[in-house]
This record gives structure tokens, sequence and C-alpha cells, in this order.
């Protein structure tokens, strides 16, 4: 049988605010456990929850961003149940009446097409703590620095047919959070986690399959595996005659496996209610009028614009556009170095993106300003020096080496561009290699290329091409 | 409405109370009692009434994104019954 | 000395009588000598009171002095008081130290007054006698035998017996006025969010509010200037402008109309309570005002809507009360299951966890709609009576509860029949409306509470009203005998 597989997920992105939804404690990460939860975040007795404005405002902005409506009026609810890293016995979310309706954002897949996934709903609520289980005696420790960040919860439709489509997806959001800095979408620091509802179904059939979801996938890469994981899973479960059971799983990325965690199925009735210490939060046209005022470029945009404008590839502007600052960078340069777009795109998508990879870095973190990779372009477009040694210079840079005109000058990379002192070089190989150019002239055209790599390597490289080969041309017209 | 024993045991469960056989008895009669007194509020024809989860029918204040909270682990934690390296103790918590 | 009413303790103050630190004394003393037989305070602070005293001498005497400076007074042990135990009258709080003060308590300080101690209470304000408190009942001053009422029975009974000049209490659907009627003194719960709850321990956080007790309406009005205003810590108080209460007490009551609910006035009233009220009536007609029949034809059904939404917002904000961070936690819990349910279960007394699971229950799956959601828009009907009927009254009378105190244990067994003794009560509650409990006389030497409520934000109409009426009666300088 040919099985569909149907996903959903739930976002959750913590939202960057400096204090907490609740409470004036801060949101930094990393502090020492518990030295930033105060009497709101631990529900002493008789604390009571202010809500956090810029909290309100982020969670517009995504609503915003995906073309969703705002509630006019919407209200916290209570999700009752007890867990050590929950010090009230509840936590405060939205229920019926969530922050952002449904919405939408348009996904680039791997083939090119473009697939419009569907928006339920978005709203706050409060992050939980966190359980430390290394030994105390086999006692579990609890920190609840994190009790009460804010989180947006966002959770799409079932649209996403494949592991592929829902990271996607996820990417989509992972970048729009950005672009709109209402998250730094730190999977490591669980900043942006994800849970996802996987289901198949027999092609054809419309009625959904039993779900199941799962949890703890902290990482683009493990929500393709945990997903086809599972998809397998199923399929194999079902066509031996079993049936799916709907439950949570957790995915373990060291056995690659999902497994049931049946402990937190256990009675579950969660018994939401709208929070008494709350009153309906209640926002304005002229809230949302100004949110949309100071709105940046949201991705999307942004590709078709650098498409446009730059004449760049679908693939070039989809990968400049991920990350914003990415984004920002290559303009910049194109801006500064006035060289074409393309050659640009080539330098930051191609050798910067690769070094800050490698070393695990963000644009921002980029040890190679705009402005010395503007200098750089700049100096190649200019024959200062040739392509090739931009590399060279291109690592001195990123080694803090200097500032590539320095570079240029304390290397001596800059490109030979006299006509004499070429000649005077290509006159020496020409009588260093006199079978070679006696087989050339004899008609042994691809021996040219031999001729041009002994002229660079005895430059350095720092040869100009395009004058090596006349003048190389002319040379060996020349009867000897 | 009229509890049953099953019924009582799975709120204590969800409430986190433990009863014992006795308690289970006579909170079973006591909260039945109770609900048959609330159910009086069937006679109410509320078709066409909005509910109100307060008196006053006002909007959420808004606090400005500002940290005014200090660092008071050390007073929150000379009351807590468990605590080691800043951390609130409790029987192991086991996942999955 | 201690007979007399917090105005009158403070012109004393004010003409250097006596000083702050001889009158904390004095009233330290009584606490000594009477509240063995009483039970109201759960905590006295006599080292603290006495250098509140001082630093409040040494503020008059640098003419820093508020109407309040240097007056002792007690709180209701639901308000947080940073470095003090604050238990809710329950064994789950019975070592809890509060790391912070509540609003009120803030207020209270910032005006010099004297904190003599901490006073008794229905465990997490749940009950109508005082009964359920982990530290004891306590005693009616006027009769020892039988209840102050509650919750706030411990504020009720030291004001009553002269322990304090004047105490705060709670109300979430009688809490202050019911016991200011069996203790007969004066007491007032406010406009819901008209006072702070930040440090307030929640009971209901839609119903709860906290209000002042005290022998006059003079004094409440004292305490009120203090206690209310907004709060930037809780989203439920209101930002509305707060009068000066006392400067409307002496306005003429003429043209006052008050009405008389008819369903108030039916059915399980006590004979010679209603004969009470008549009389009362008929003094405020002295006074200028006009009588006028209301009807309030959902009130039958707010003790029903109020069993649902009081436990269900309580099981929900009980559910911190959990062994981890502060409070009482079982010996050697086997796991985290048994570290809750034994906690929990070992901590809380039985009206609590009746309350809990009848609320745990109407919010479970299945029967929200039933139960919850059909309470609240209960509420709605009871909350536009009440809109209705204040178009055409500026006052609502009625006794403050059916009967007078009642005997200790009568009620404990029987959870309804002590439910129904808020029945004029708790509809004011629902509505969020300001109420207020003042003594109208005696039976067989028992005080009967008069029970006046307004609209929205008229707490001062209110204050005027009971003021007068106490300007032309002396039911509430009656002293119980042996106080």
């Amino acid at each position: 049988m040919e099985w569909e597989t149907v996903i959903g997920l739930e976002i959750h992105a913590q939202l960057l605010t400096n204090s907490k939804i609740f409470s004036g404690a801060s949101t930094a990460f990393g502090a020492e456990p518990n030295t930033q939860a105060c009497a709101v975040d631990l529900g002493f007795p008789g604390v009571l929850p202010v809500l956090n404005e810029e909290a309100v405002r982020m969670a517009i902005k995504f609503g915003l961003g995906v073309g969703a409506e705002i509630s006019k009026k919407s209200v916290f609810a209570r999700k009752n149940y007890f867990y050590p890293d929950l010090p009230k016995g509840y936590q405060i979310s939205q229920f019926e009446l969530p922050v952002v309706g449904k919405g939408h954002i348009d996904v680039q897949l791997e083939n090119g097409d473009v697939k419009r996934i569907h928006i339920t709903r978005a709203h706050l609520e409060e992050d939980a703590g966190k359980s430390l289980h290394e030994d105390f005696n086999g006692l579990t420790g609890i920190d609840l620095n994190r009790a009460g960040t804010p989180l947006l919860e966002i959770v799409s439709e079932p649209d996403m047919r494949s592991a592929k489509e829902a990271v996607a997806y996820l990417k989509a959001i992972h970048s729009l959070v950005r672009y709109l800095e209402i998250c730094d979408g730190n999977m490591q620091e669980g900043s942006f986690r994800c849970d996802a509802n996987v289901s198949v179904r027999p092609k054809g059939q419309s009625k959904l399959g039993t779900r199941a979801e799962l949890k703890n996938i902290n990482s683009f890469r493990f929500v393709e595996r945990a997903i086809n994981f599972e998809i397998e899973r199923q399929i194999t479960l079902i066509e031996s005659g079993g049936t799916v059971t709907q439950e949570t799983r957790l995915y373990d990325p060291n056995k690659h496996e999902t497994r049931s965690m049946r402990s937190k199925e256990e009675a579950n009735d969660y018994r939401y209610f709208p929070d008494p210490d709350l009153l309906p939060l209640v926002i304005t046209e002229d809230m949302i009028a100004a949110i949309k005022d100071d709105l940046p470029e949201l991705p999307a945009q942004k590709r078709q614009r650098f498409m446009e404008q730059y004449s760049l590839s679908a693939y070039d502007a989809d990968v400049l556009v991920s990350n914003r600052h990415m984004a920002i960078y290559f303009e910049t340069v194109v801006k500064e170095s006035g060289a074409q777009p393309k050659l640009v795109t080539n330098w930051v998508t191609g050798d910067l993106l690769g070094a800050l990879n490698k070393e695990n870095l963000d644009i921002t973190e980029s040890p190679i300003s705009t402005a010395q990779l503007s200098k750089l372009i700049e100096r190649i477009s200019d024959n200062t020096i040739s392509g090739k040694i931009a590399k060279t210079i291109f690592e001195s840079l990123w080694n803090q080496e200097g500032n590539v005109d320095e570079i240029i000058e304390k290397k001596g990379l800059k490109q030979v561009t006299d006509n004499s002192a070429i000649e005077a070089l290509i006159d020496k190989i020409l009588a260093d290699n006199p079978g070679h150019v006696t087989e050339y002239r004899s008609g042994k055209d691809k021996l040219f290329g031999f001729f041009v790599g002994q002229a660079m390597k005895a430059s350095g490289g720092k040869m100009n091409p395009q004058l090596l080969n006349e003048l190389l041309k002319q040379k060996l017209a020349q009867k000897a | 409405m009229s509890l049953t024993t099953t019924d009582v045991k799975k709120i204590a469960h969800l409430a986190r109370l433990n009863l014992s056989d006795e308690d289970l008895v006579t909170y079973t009669a006591q909260l039945s009692n109770i609900l048959n007194f609330v159910e009086q509020m069937s006679q109410a024809n509320t078709d066409s009434i909005e509910p109100i989860a307060h008196s006053l029918e006002l909007s959420q204040p808004l606090r400005p994104d500002v940290v005014t909270e200090m660092n008071e682990r050390k007073e929150f934690q000379a009351i807590a019954p468990q605590v080691e390296a800043g951390l609130y103790l409790v029987p192991q918590v086991i996942e999955g | 000395m201690a007979h007399k009413t917090i105005a009158q303790l403070s012109n004393e103050l004010q003409t250097k009588k006596i000083s702050s630190v001889e009158l904390t004394q004095l009233f330290l003393d009584r606490i000594k000598r009477f509240d063995k037989q009483l039970n109201s305070f759960i905590t006295v602070t006599e080292e603290q009171a006495l250098s509140d005293a001082k630093k409040a001498d040494e503020e008059r005497s640098k003419g820093n002095a508020h109407p309040l400076t240097g007056i002792p007074f007690a709180q209701k042990d639901i308000f947080c008081t940073k470095d003090i135990k604050t238990s809710c009258g329950s064994k789950i709080l019975d070592n809890f130290i509060s790391p912070y003060d509540a609003t009120v308590v803030t207020r209270f300080k910032e005006s010099n007054t004297v904190l003599l101690g901490k006073t008794n209470m229905d465990e997490f304000a749940m009950g109508s006698s005082n009964e359920t408190s982990f530290y004891g009942t306590v005693k009616n001053p006027w009769d020892l035998e039988r209840v102050p009422g509650g919750s706030s029975g411990g504020s009720a009974a030291a004001v009553a017996a002269y322990l304090t000049p004047g105490a705060t209490g709670t109300d979430t659907g009688g809490s202050i006025r019911q016991p200011a009627g069996f203790c007969g003194i004066s007491g007032i719960k406010p406009t819901y969010g008209r006072v702070s709850r930040y440090g307030m321990i929640a009971f209901a956080s839609s119903l709860d509010q906290g209000g002042p007790m005290a022998r006059s309406a003079e004094d409440l009005a004292l305490l009120l200037n203090v206690m209310a205003g907004v709060d930037e810590k809780d989203s439920t108080s209101i930002d509305k402008p707060v009068p000066d209460y006392t400067q409307t007490l002496n306005n003429s009551l003429n043209g006052l109309r008050i009405g008389l609910p008819k369903e108030f006035f039916e059915s399980g009233l006590d004979n010679e309570i209603a004969t009470l009220i008549q009389s009362a009536i008929q003094e405020f007609k002295k006074l200028g005002a006009t009588i006028h029949e209301i009807t309030l034809p959902n009130s039958g059904l707010s003790i029903p809507a109020y069993y649902v939404i009081a436990p269900a917002e309580c099981s929900s904000n009980l559910a911190r009360y959990d062994g981890v961070r502060f409070g009482y936690r079982c010996n050697e819990p086997k796991d985290l299951e048994d570290l809750y349910k034994r906690s929990r279960s070992e901590g809380f007394g039985n009206e609590v966890k009746r309350r809990i699971m009848i609320g745990t229950y109407a919010l479970s799956a299945g029967y929200y709609d039933t139960y919850y959601l059909k309470a609240q828009k209960i509420r709605g009907l009871i909350r536009q009576d009440f809109v209705d009927a204040f178009k055409n009254v500026d006052i609502i009378l009625s006794p403050t509860s059916p009967t007078t105190a009642f005997k200790l244990g009568e009620k404990t067994s029987d959870p309804i029949s002590m439910y129904l003794s808020d029945m004029y009560t708790i509809a004011v509650n629902l509505a969020g409306l300001p109420g207020l409990s003042i003594p109208a006389g005696f039976i067989k030497n028992l005080p009967v509470g008069l029970q006046l409520v307004g609209n929205f934000f008229d707490e001062a109409r209110l204050l005027n009203a009971a003021h007068q009426y106490q300007q032309v009666t002396d039911w509430h300088t009656r002293t119980p005998e042996g106080f």
C-alpha cells in the first residue's frame, strides 16, 4: 500500500524580552541556578503576575509576519498539572482565545516549489523550569531560572507531507522569528523548540490517522530523522496488523529512535480555566498599526526583491535571506564594493559562510567586516589582485592579520600588470622549455595551459591572467 | 449528582491528595451533597448569558519590559525544605 | 484608653496624652491577659510592636504624623509580613516566614502603624466560623461557647475584645462582614480591585478582597484611606483615584434611596433579626433616607454558583503548596507522587481538601460546562441584578447574616448549613460590589449585623451612611462583658 504522511508542528519560541512574561526577573541564559527566579516565578504565596508589554508586542509582530488576524481580546488561562519544574502547579497559557489567530507562511521546498503552510494559532505562555538529573543522592535538582520566560507557541495545521517539508517549514519560521528579532532561534540552548504531530494514512484517504506527538527534537537534523523514524515505525506497525496509539513519544538522538512516554500521558486532565489573576488582554488598532509600521522586510519579500534587484537565482536568494544578518551583510558589501552582486554572493555564501560554519559562528560574529570584504572584492575588480590571490588574502583577513591593502603590501601580492615584466618572465619560461615550445608550435594547443601554469607559479599567482594570456599567445605565435 | 468512590479517588489523584478508606467514604458523601446542592444552578436559564470571569469589565494592564528583581536566592531558599548547590531537591523525576 | 476608637486614640497621641509605646504596651498586655480565652492571635509580634511604636513616637515628635501613626494594629495572617510567620491558618504554611510584605502591609508600615501581631483565621480563609484553623478555634467575646464567624474570626474577636483597635480582614464570600456582624464590630469589603491583593494569600482570586475591621465607620474610613489604591503588582487592582473617605462621613442622608431586596427578607431569616433590621430602617428614615423594595431575582443561586467558582479557583491556587520550595514537606517521601500527596494531605485540613476536590471536579474534562461555565453565567445574572437595582437606589440594606453567632461545633459536620450562613453576603462578592457590616442591635446578648451594599467604588457613600447611623445609635460602642 502507498502511504501518505501528515505532519503538524508545534513550535515554542522563547521571546527576546529582558524580563519574564509575568515578573521583573531577568531572562538571561546561563545564570547560576535559581538566581533569576523571583517570588512570582517561584510561585510563592500571595504574589501575582503582571503581563510584560514587550512580550505582547512580539506576539503581534509574529502575527503580522504570518498574515494572521490579531485578536482584539485574548484571554490567559491556567493549565493545571503537577510537576516539579512548574512552581505554581499550573502554567499560564492561552487556550480558547489566543492572541494570534489563523495565518500562513510560504515555504520554499528543495525542488524549488513554494508551498503554503497554514498556521492555526500562536499564543503566549510561560516557560517551565528545568529538572537536573545529575545525582544528588538519588534526588533531582530543580532550577527555576527559566520558569516564566515568555514563549510564543506556534501551532501549524497538519499541512506537511514529509519530514523534509516539516524541516523547510521549521526553517522558515526560524528565519522569520529572527527577522522580527523576537527570538534568537538558538536550538541548542532551547530557545527555539519543536514538537511534531506525525500520522500516516493510506494515500487517497481523507480521514487522518492516529497521531503520535514527538517531543525533544532540538535540531533541524533531528527533526527530519525523528519524523522519518516515526513514519517508518507507524507504517511497519500498521502493515504488521497493529494500530498506532495516540501518545507522546520522546526522540532519543543517541539511539535514533522514538519511545513512548507513558508517564506523561497518565490521567492528563489540564482543567483549563481563565486565570483570575489576569484580565483580558485588549489589543487596539493603534497598537497594531504602530507595530506594523515598524515591521522589517520579511524573508519572502526580501527573497523576491533580491531576485529582481540583483538578478540572483532563487537558490542564492534563499541562502542569503535565510539569515537576516547575512542579507544585510550581503547588501552592505554590494553597496560598498560596487561589484557585481553575483560575485558578492559567491564570496558571502561560499567562502565566508563556509568559514563561519566551520567554526560555528553566526555572521554577526564574523571576524571579517563588510568593509574588509568589500575592499577585497574591490581589489579584484580593479585588477590589483587576482581572484586566486584573493583567497589567500581572505584567509589572512580571517586570521586578523591586518586590512586588505596592508596584507597585499606586506606579502607583495600585488598583481603584475607591467607588460615588460610579464614579457621578461614569458621569455624565460619559453627559453627554459624549448621542447614544449616546439610541440606547441607543431599544433599541440593544449600545452598553452602548461605555460600559463608555469608563469603563474613563477610569479606566485600575481600575474594578471588576461594580460598573461594575451602576451603569451603573442610570444608563442612569433617564430623563433 | 452522586459521586462514586472511584470518582473521588480520581479527583483526589488529580489534586494530589491521599485519602484513607474511611476518608474516601466521608468525602464521597459530602462531595455528592455539595454537588447536589450546587446543581440548583440548572434552574436558571442562562442560554443567552455571557459568562463572566471578573466583576469589572477592564483590560489587562501592561508592565514595561524592565528587570526589577534582583537575586534573592539566599532569602528564598532559607525557608526551602531541601536545597543543594542552589537547586531545590525532589525525589527523582523519571522521564520517558 | 483601650476602649477608644482609632479616631479617638489618634487624637490622644496627637495631644500627647499617651505615647505610642505606652499604648502599644497596653494592648500587648491585654492580649496576654485575654487571648488565652479567645485565641484570636496566631502570632504576637511584641518586639516588633514596641520598636514600631518607638519609631512612631519619634516620627510624631518630628511632626511627621499621619492619623494612623503609632496606632497599634493587627494583620490577618493571610497578609504576608516580611520576616514574620505568615501561616494563613494552615499547617502547610506553619513554617512559612515570608520573604516579602503584602502591599497592604507596606502601606500600613508607611503610615507608621504598629504591628501587634497576626490574627487567627479559617484555614486559607475557607470557613464561616473560624473552626477550620490549624491553630484552633477562636471564641466569640460575647459568648465564649460561640463562634466569632469567619474567615476573619481572629480579627473580629480581637477588635471586639479590645485587643487591638483595628485589624485587616479579607472577604471572599462574607469573611469580613459576617464575623464583624457576629462580634458586634464594623467591617467593610471594598469594591473588587480597590485594595491590592499582592501578598494577600489567594483563596479565590476573582472574589478575594481585603478590607479593614474596626469599631466604627469613621475608623473604617481612616483605615481604608491607607489600604485603597492601585498597585502595579496586582493586575486586577483598579487605577482610579481614592477619595478621602473621612471627608464625606458627615454628609446628610437626606434623599438617600435605600433598597430592600425582598428575597433577603423572605425565608430563612430569624424573626428577631428581622425586627431589629426594621428598627434600623426606621433610623435611616429619620435621617432622611427613602425606602424602596427591590428585587435580586437570582440571589438564591449565589451560594451554588459561589461553591463552584471559589473551589475551582482555590483548587488551582493551592496547587503551589507541594512541599518543594517552601512550607510543609512530609517525612521521607518515597517518590515524587508520595511527596506531593503526603505533604498536601498532611498539610491541609478537611475543609480545604473538600473545596480543592470540588473545584478539581468542577473544572475536569466533561464537567466544566455543567459546573464552572454555568456558575460564571449565573455570576453574570447576579451582577446584572445589582446593576439593575442600582438604577433606582443608592444603597441596598439587609441583615449581614440570617442568624446570630452559632455554637462552636454546631455546623462543622454539615458543610452546606455552614455555607448558608453567608447567604446575604456572597452575592456581593460575585458582583464585585462594596459592602459593609455594622452592629444594629442585640438578641440574647449576641450582636446582629446590618449590611449595606453600594454601587461600584461607592465606599464613601456606604461609610457616610454607616457613620450617620452610628451618630444616632450606640450599638457599636457596646462592650462584651469581661473585656
